[in-house]
């Protein structure tokens, strides 16, 4: 089937919104990243095997003939509270089922499929709250979704499904009723800020390359998600790639370009799999290729994977791998929308940004508007992971305060544990403490006070968490993938990190958070790209916030949070001890002493701080301060 | 694995992409998941093929952390390391995994080439942290005891198809 005009893609959204009206029920398995671990293949072929077994027909992808009371069986995309997976939504009712395993399924089929009742057994429950239905839950109830609309609502892998919830309305809005200009201005009047960390203004990035006079145009989605503990464009490209192709078409067609890049982090296979299914599609019914749907624009689209390089994330290193160069940054100017892929004018956003520009020119810029802050408008993607209660993929209104991202929709610190801060923006970002816990989050109020927000990683931690250890963590990180192009961030990090090694350890010394910090400005001030220039962040902010922690690791050799394992200093409690000997068998270093059935003891001059006693000990006698 | 290269099969990896520069990415790539690694004989191949130096290719090669030019594990196991596994603890489970092979930061995989194992940065499924994969298989919420478990289940496996 191919889509030779516009009337052809309205004819076949109603045709696509009959099938969905006058379908039956749909059991949709969470296949997001996190459901995908934890079995969501076996629970989806339980459901299929299990509505055989009853007798009950059922389709497995979206038809436009066939069987139309059948009941659909979709992988969907991520649906976002992703620690209780495997996640199951049955619509059209809306329940939300929650740890699914296979073997639930059957009941799953007898009693809410054929019976219309409910499970209370597998329903959200906390705090005596128990939720049928996914609006219910206050992890959603408290989101705004635009570009999640869809995810976890439809089939990923179907590209009739997305256009029958009125996907691809907005590029025929931009081909048929905008000239590109139109575009660039609504765009540019939403204040769109780019999503991938920086908040370049996309509409200026798009005005700069649209008025350029080149034979060749590129536009380029960065996918390559490298912050650890950031995982929202992933499920964005897994959960509903053709929304982000539709922003790129749009963006074409703005700028005058007639190819684009998608560039996939390695680490993400299932959502090279999906885009490139999402592709073939598109080029089938004539989205995507020559004279889209008898437009006259042509916009064709290659993905390529990328092979682990963090830095790559930065967009001249971007566009040098994907001319198949080592991926390293150049100097700028000139800037990436003069000279950009193959030396073209590059319209170079990440996958967020494109899949906001569908929703911008379809509810129009006025509606856009009325999300998010005056200077940050529209909503952000987060990925709220570590200590919390709830860790998933959320999306809120710029300005949403951290306490209403941890407590109200993160559901509080894990196991009532204390809240201690919030890293965000991974290797490049900062800590948050309690005390910014009612600042409203957006681009500028997080410049503002030295953190950015990054992609939008979120990591909790409690206050089991040491500081100094997350510091270096992420300086480790960052020195591993700094590329070496540049003195300050190849040698700075790898300074800073020996420092930071040292104060962990236990061997810091007076004067290192000093040395730290003048490190950090040398690096911050004079790397060449935005890796090195954002890389002292994380030790920088833990420094200001948590200072204490670092005189502790220093003056008094000890690691107030007890992480450090170095720091530990393990003793025996000798009213728990039965004098097994179990400890002093496994000690690699013989210094744990003792007779049998009497109290052992640790020679804390022997002790290497291995905690292989901890592990062995059955009667939990050996202490660790 | 294949343990001799059959430059025939890597000319016919090589036919399916552009002989153009820009794609020796993808190409180096699609021998790496032939081989589970990028042979010696790849270099000179590639230079002909694609009009570069072997210099050139190296530099790409040796660039990407994805790229290993020694031969891997039948089983690579990723231990993620990723900021939300790694404050969920996932250096204890990398730990043990390293002290049942013998195995250490510098020396990642084993001498019978079974076993390879690995951090990497982030799987993207921090909601079940900590995760580690099995030649992609991800498997989440990992301690080192049931890291010990799944070891043992793979020996056996590799045990009964012996």
């Amino acid at each position: 089937m191919s889509l030779k005009t516009r009337d052809d893609l309205t004819q076949l959204r109603l045709k696509c919104r009959d099938v969905v009206k006058a379908g039956g029920k749909r059991i949709l398995v969470c296949a997001g990243s996190s459901c995908m671990s934890c079995g969501a293949e076996d629970v989806f072929d339980a459901f299929t095997k299990a509505l055989g077994e009853k007798g009950v027909a059922c389709s497995l992808e979206f038809e436009l003939e066939g069987d139309r009371r059948a009941v659909g069986v979709r992988k969907s995309g991520c649906l976002g509270l992703c620690e209780l997976g495997v996640l199951v939504r049955v619509d059209p009712v809306g329940y939300l089922y929650t740890c699914v395993k296979p073997e639930d399924c059957a009941e799953i089929v007898e009693k809410t499929i054929v019976g219309g009742e409910f499970i209370d057994r597998l329903a959200y429950s906390k705090g005596g709250l128990l939720c049928r239905c996914q609006d219910e839950i206050p992890f959603y109830s408290r989101q705004t979704h635009l570009t999640l609309k869809n995810c976890g609502h439809i089939d990923p892998a179907s590209i009739l499904e997305f256009i029958s919830v009125g996907g691809y309305s907005s590029l025929e809005k931009a081909l048929f009723e905008m000239a590109p200009d139109d575009i660039v201005q609504d765009i540019s009047r939403s204040i769109l800020r780019g999503r991938g960390g920086g908040g370049f203004p996309t509409g200026k990035k798009w005005e700069q390359v649209r008025r350029q006079k080149a034979e060749k145009k590129y536009i380029v989605c960065n996918g390559d998600e490298g912050d650890p503990g950031a995982f929202m464009d992933c499920s964005l490209m897994v959960g509903d790639p053709h929304l982000m192709l539709e922003g790129m078409i749009i963006a074409g067609r703005a700028c005058g370009s007639d190819e684009g890049y998608i560039y996939v982090r390695a680490e993400y296979p299932l959502a090279v799999t999906r885009l490139r299914r999402a592709v073939e599609q598109a080029e089938e019914l004539g989205i995507l290729g020559k004279n889209i749907l008898g437009s006259g624009f042509n916009f064709r689209i290659n993905i390529n994977r990328g092979a682990g390089a963090f830095v790559c994330g930065e967009g001249s290193a971007l566009t040098a791998s994907i001319e198949g160069k080592r991926g390293m940054p150049r100097v700028k100017p000139p800037r990436t929308v003069e000279h950009g892929l193959f030396n073209m004018p590059t319209v170079l956003n990440n996958v967020e940004t494109f899949a906001t520009v569908p929703i911008i020119i379809g509810d129009g810029v006025d509606a856009f508007l009325k999300h998010g802050t005056a200077k940050s408008p529209g909503t952000k993607n987060f990925s709220l992971t570590g200590n919390i209660e709830n860790t998933g993929l959320i999306e809120v209104p710029m300005g949403t305060t951290l306490r209403q991202i941890v407590y109200d929709i993160g559901g509080g610190m894990r196991g009532g544990a204390t809240f201690k801060a919030v890293q965000i923006g991974g290797p490049s970002g900062a800590c948050l403490t309690e005390e910014h816990l009612d600042l409203p989050l957006d681009f500028d109020s997080l410049t503002r006070i030295g953190a950015m927000i990054g992609s939008g990683g979120m990591v909790v931690t409690d206050d089991n968490a040491c500081m100094v250890e997350l510091a270096r963590f992420f300086m480790n990180f960052t020195q591993n993938e700094s590329c070496g192009k540049c003195i300050p961030c190849r040698e700075g990090t790898r300074r800073m990190l020996e420092i930071l090694e040292r104060v962990v350890a236990g061997e810091g010394r007076e004067g290192d958070v000093e040395l730290l910090l003048e490190l950090a400005d040398t690096v911050t001030h004079t790397s060449l790209c935005g890796l090195g220039k954002s890389a002292a962040n994380p030790v920088v902010s833990t420094i200001r916030s948590f200072r204490s922690e670092y005189d502790a690791h220093i003056r008094d050799k000890r690691c107030p949070a007890g992480a450090c394992q170095k720091l530990k200093r393990y003793s025996i409690d000798p009213v728990a001890c039965k004098g097994c000997s179990k400890c002093s068998r496994v000690c690699p270093v013989g210094a744990i002493s003792g007779k049998i059935k009497l109290p052992f003891a640790i020679d804390g001059t022997k002790c290497v701080k291995c905690g292989a006693c901890v592990a062995a000990c059955p009667f939990k006698a050996v202490l660790a301060a | 694995m294949e343990t001799s290269i059959d430059l025939k099969v890597m000319d016919g990896i090589i036919d399916r992409y552009e002989t153009k520069s820009s794609a020796v990415i993808a190409i180096l790539q699609a021998i790496q998941e032939k081989w589970r690694y990028i042979p010696r004989e790849a270099f000179p191949k590639l230079a002909s093929r694609l009009g570069l130096s072997e210099a050139q290719i190296y530099s790409v090669a040796t660039f990407y952390d994805n790229f290993s030019l020694e031969p891997k594990g039948k089983y690579v196991i990723k231990i993620c390391d990723g900021t939300a596994c790694h404050v969920r603890k996932s250096i204890p489970i990398l730990e043990r995994l390293r002290g049942e092979l013998g195995l250490s930061r510098i020396k990642v995989t084993t001498d019978d080439l079974l076993f390879t194992v690995e951090t990497v940065s982030c799987l993207g499924a921090c909601g079940l942290a900590p995760v580690l994969t099995v030649n992609e298989k991800a498997h989440p919420a990992m301690t080192p005891d049931k890291a010990s478990i799944l070891l043992a289940k793979l020996r056996e496996e590799e045990h009964n198809v012996a």
